[in-house]
C-alpha cells in the first residue's frame, strides 16, 4: 500500500497540478507531494514494508537508499522550484510542475521495482518526464541540448531492454526478471546469456548514467537545463540508472560471474575519470563543469563496485553522498546564476561580494563536491581508494589519484576566480530569497555530517546494501 | 505456422533494407509502417492457438507501429515540406552493403547463442539484423526525422527478440514497452518540429553550437 502510493501520489499530484490554472494551487500540489513523499519515506524507515504487487514492488536495502536520496533532492527541489518559479515565470509553469512530479512518480518506480521489466519502463519514463523540463527556455540551444539527451538516452534505454530480454532468456527457472528469483536461482542462468545481457544492460544504464564515453549528452543537457533540473539529474536520476546497474551486477555476483563484470567496470571508471579530468581543465562554463564532475562521480560509483570487497561499501556511501552534493552545488550555481545572468564564468566575478551566502555555499560545494574532508564524499572517495590499495591494484589506486588532484585543481580554478575578484558591474538578478537558499544550505550541512558521523540506523541500511552486492563492511 | 512466420520475418529483412536505400522521406516512413503491420502479425503466426495476450499484443503493436506513429511523422514531413535525405553521412549503397554485412554478422551470432525457446531459427537472426540496422540509420543520416524512423526500426528489432520470450514475458511488461515507444517517439516528433521552426530544416547536423 505505501509502496504503491510512493508512485501514484506523485502522479495524482501531477495530474492535479495540470488541472489548475492558478500558480498557487500548483506550488501548493508540489510541495504537498514533495512533502508526502518524505512521510512515506520516513515511514519505510521506521517500520519496513512487505513486497506488493506479487513481489514486483518491494523496498530492499540498496532501494531504499536511492529512494531516500530522491525524496530528499525532490523536497528541496520543490522548495526551491517555489521560488524559482516566482523568480523566473517559466512560459510553461503548468507542464513544468507536471512533470516534475511525473518524474518523481517514475524515479520512485525504479527505486522500488523489483522486477526487471518494469525497472526498465520507469527508467524510460523517467527519461521522457525530463524532456519537456530541459527544453523550458525553448531556444536554439536548449533544443539542440534536448534532441541530443532524447536520441542518447533513447538509445541506450532501447539497448537496455534488449539486455532486459537477454537476462529473461537466460532464465530457466522461477519468475522470470523477478529480482529475488534471478537471485534465488542465479546458480542455474545461462553463463552466456547472462554475459550478453550484462554487456547490453551496463551500456543501456551506463548511458543514462553518463559514463564515458557514453557521456555526450550530459555537459549539453546539464548547460542548457534550468539548474533544478540539472540538480534533479545529476542528484536523482543518475542515482537511479546506476542502481539498474547495480541489480544485474547483483545478479552477476550471485551467479559467480564477477570475474567477467569487475574488469569491465573498472575500465569504465577509469576512463569516466580520465574523461572528466580532461574537460574540466580550462573549463568555463560552471554548470558544464559541473556535467564533467557528474560524469567524474559516476566513474567513482563503477570503480568501487569493479572493486569489490570494501569498495562496494564505498560506492554505496557515495551514492548517498554524490546525491546529495551535486544538490548542493547545482541549486546554489542555479541560485547564483539567477542573479548574474549568466553561467559563462569570465563573464562573473565577484560572486562573494555580490552575493555572500550563495557564494559561501558554493566555496563548501567545491571543497564537498572535489572529496575534500570533512565532507561526506571524502570518506566515501577515501574508501573506494583504500580498497583498490588493499585489494592489490595498486596502480588503480595511483592513477585514480593522480586524477582526482587534477580535477580538483580544474574545478578550483574556476570556481575561485567566480568567487574572488572585482565585480563586473552591479547585480542585475534579483536577490537571494529565502525559499531558494534554505535547500542548499539544508544540503550542505547533512553532507557535512554525513562526512564527521554516521547515524546507526543508516550504517545498518547501507551495510545491508554493501552486502546484498557481495561487498564488505569495514 | 512456422512457414507463415519465417515468410513474415524475411519480409522485415526486405523492409530493413528497404529503409537504407530510399532518398524520399515519405517511402521510409511507409517502410516502417508496413514492418509495423508485419511485426503485428508476428506473436499470431509465432504461437498458434488464441490467446487474449497473444491478440491485445497484436493489436496494439498494430495500432502503435502500423498507424499512428507513421501517421504523425507523416504529418511531420508535410508540415515541414521536406520530402528527401539529401546528406546521408555515408552514401545510400555503402548503407545497403552495411545492412548486408549486418546481415550475415546477425546469423553468424545468433548460430552461436544459446537461445532455448526460440520458435524458429530465423527469429533472432533478423531480429538482431533489425537493430543493427535501426543503429546504422540512426548514425549516418542527418535528418532529425530519418533519425526517428532508425529509433523505431532499433525497437522494432527489441521487439522481435522480446518475441522469443514472449510467454514468459509478461503483459503488463508489452503493454508498457508499446506505452514507452509511443510516447518517446511522439515526444522526439514533437522536438522535430520545434527543430523545423527554430532552423528552417529538419537536419540535425545543424545543430552545433554546444560543444567543448
Amino acid at each position: 500500500m505505501r509502496l504503491a502510493s510512493l508512485v501514484f501520489l506523485p502522479l495524482l499530484a501531477a495530474a492535479a497540478a495540470y488541472a489548475h490554472r492558478s500558480p498557487r494551487f500548483r506550488s501548493a500540489w508540489l510541495l504537498v507531494a514533495a512533502f508526502a513523499h518524505v512521510a512515506l519515506l520516513a515511514s519505510l524507515w521506521i517500520v519496513p514494508a512487505g513486497p506488493a504487487f506479487s513481489g514486483w514492488l518491494a523496498v530492499d536495502a540498496l532501494g531504499l537508499v536511492i529512494l531516500t536520496v530522491v525524496s530528499m533532492l525532490f523536497a528541496v527541489v520543490a522548495v526551491y522550484a517555489v521560488g524559482y518559479l516566482g523568480a523566473e515565470s517559466p512560459r510553461g509553469g503548468r507542464a513544468f510542475v507536471s512533470c516534475l512530479l511525473a518524474f518523481l512518480a517514475t524515479t520512485s518506480l525504479v527505486a522500488l521495482s523489483h522486477h526487471m521489466a518494469l525497472l526498465w519502463v520507469g527508467m524510460e519514463a523517467t527519461t521522457l518526464a525530463l524532456a519537456p523540463l530541459v527544453y523550458h527556455r525553448h531556444d536554439r540551444r536548449s533544443l539542440e541540448a534536448v534532441w541530443k539527451y532524447l536520441v542518447l538516452s533513447s538509445v541506450g534505454i532501447a539497448l537496455a531492454l534488449l539486455g532486459t530480454f537477454f537476462l529473461a532468456a537466460a532464465q530457466v527457472q522461477g519468475r522470470p526478471l523477478l529480482v529475488e528469483d534471478l537471485m534465488s536461482g542465479a546458480k542455474t542462468l545461462q553463463p552466456g546469456l547472462l554475459r550478453a545481457a550484462f554487456v547490453f544492460l551496463l551500456v543501456g544504464f551506463g548511458t543514462k548514467m553518463g559514463l564515458a564515453p557514453l557521456h555526450a549528452w550530459k555537459p549539453d543537457t546539464y548547460g542548457e537545463a534550468p539548474s533544478l533540473v540539472g540538480c534533479l539529474m545529476a542528484g536523482a536520476l543518475t542515482s537511479c540508472a546506476f542502481l539498474g546497474l547495480a541489480r544485474v551486477a547483483q545478479v552477476m555476483t550471485a551467479a559467480g560471474q564477477a570475474a567477467f563484470m569487475q574488469p569491465l567496470l573498472l575500465a569504465f571508471g577509469l576512463f569516466s575519470l580520465l574523461v572528466a579530468a580532461a574537460f574540466m581543465i580550462g573549463q568555463t562554463d560552471l554548470k558544464r563543469l559541473l556535467a564533467y564532475s557528474s560524469v567524474e562521480h559516476m566513474g567513482l560509483l563503477v570503480l568501487g563496485l569493479g572493486l569489490g570487497g570494501t569498495g562496494v561499501w564505498g560506492t554505496v556511501l557515495h551514492v548517498l553522498n554524490n546525491g546529495l552534493t551535486k544538490g548542493l552545488m547545482f541549486l546554489t550555481v542555479g541560485n547564483i546564476v539567477l542573479v548574474t545572468g549568466t553561467s559563462h564564468a569570465p563573464s562573473m566575478r565577484g560572486v562573494l561580494r555580490q552575493v555572500p551566502v550563495s557564494g559561501v555555499l558554493l566555496l563548501a560545494g567545491l571543497f564537498a563536491v572535489t572529496g575534500s574532508p570533512p565532507f561526506g564524499l571524502f570518506v566515501s572517495e577515501f574508501t573506494i581508494l583504500g580498497a583498490a590499495i588493499g585489494q592489490g591494484h595498486p596502480w588503480i589506486g595511483v592513477s585514480t589519484v593522480v586524477l582526482l588532484a587534477v580535477i580538483f585543481v580544474g574545478m578550483a580554478r574556476t570556481i575561485l576566480e567566480v568567487l574572488y575578484g572585482e565585480p563586473v558591474g552591479p547585480a542585475p538578478g534579483p536577490r537571494e530569497g529565502s525559499l531558494r537558499l534554505s535547500g542548499p544550505i539544508l544540503l550542505a550541512l547533512v553532507v557535512l555530517l554525513l562526512g564527521v558521523y554516521l547515524p546507526l540506523p543508516l550504517r545498518d541500511v547501507l551495510a545491508r546494501a554493501s552486502r546484498s552486492l557481495g561487498g564488505a563492511v569495514p | 505456422m512456422t512457414d507463415f512466420s519465417d515468410l513474415l520475418l524475411l519480409l522485415v529483412v526486405l523492409t530493413d533494407f528497404w529503409v537504407l536505400g530510399t532518398t524520399r522521406l515519405s517511402s521510409t516512413i511507409r517502410a516502417a509502417a508496413i514492418q509495423g503491420a508485419l511485426l503485428a502479425a508476428l506473436p499470431i503466426a509465432l504461437h498458434p492457438g488464441f490467446s487474449i495476450h497473444l491478440i491485445g499484443l497484436g493489436l496494439g503493436t498494430l495500432l502503435v507501429k502500423a498507424i499512428v506513429l507513421p501517421g504523425f511523422l507523416q504529418r511531420a514531413i508535410r508540415e515541414a515540406s521536406v520530402r528527401r535525405e539529401v546528406e546521408p553521412v555515408i552514401g545510400f549503397t555503402a548503407s545497403v552493403c552495411l545492412g548486408a554485412v549486418a546481415v550475415a554478422l546477425s546469423f553468424a551470432v545468433a548460430q552461436r547463442l544459446p537461445l532455448p525457446e526460440a520458435q524458429t531459427a530465423l527469429l533472432v537472426p533478423v531480429a538482431l539484423a533489425t537493430v543493427i540496422v535501426g543503429l546504422i540509420v540512426l548514425t549516418t543520416r542527418s535528418k532529425a526525422l530519418t533519425q526517428v524512423v532508425g529509433y523505431l526500426i532499433l525497437e522494432n528489432g527489441i521487439y522481435v527478440f522480446g518475441l522469443s520470450q514472449a510467454e514468459r514475458v509478461p503483459f503488463l511488461v508489452d503493454v508498457g514497452v508499446l506505452l514507452d515507444v509511443f510516447v518517446g517517439v511522439f515526444i522526439m516528433g514533437i522536438v522535430v518540429f520545434h527543430i523545423n521552426r527554430e532552423f528552417d530544416s529538419l537536419s540535425s547536423a545543424r545543430l552545433t553550437e554546444l560543444k567543448d
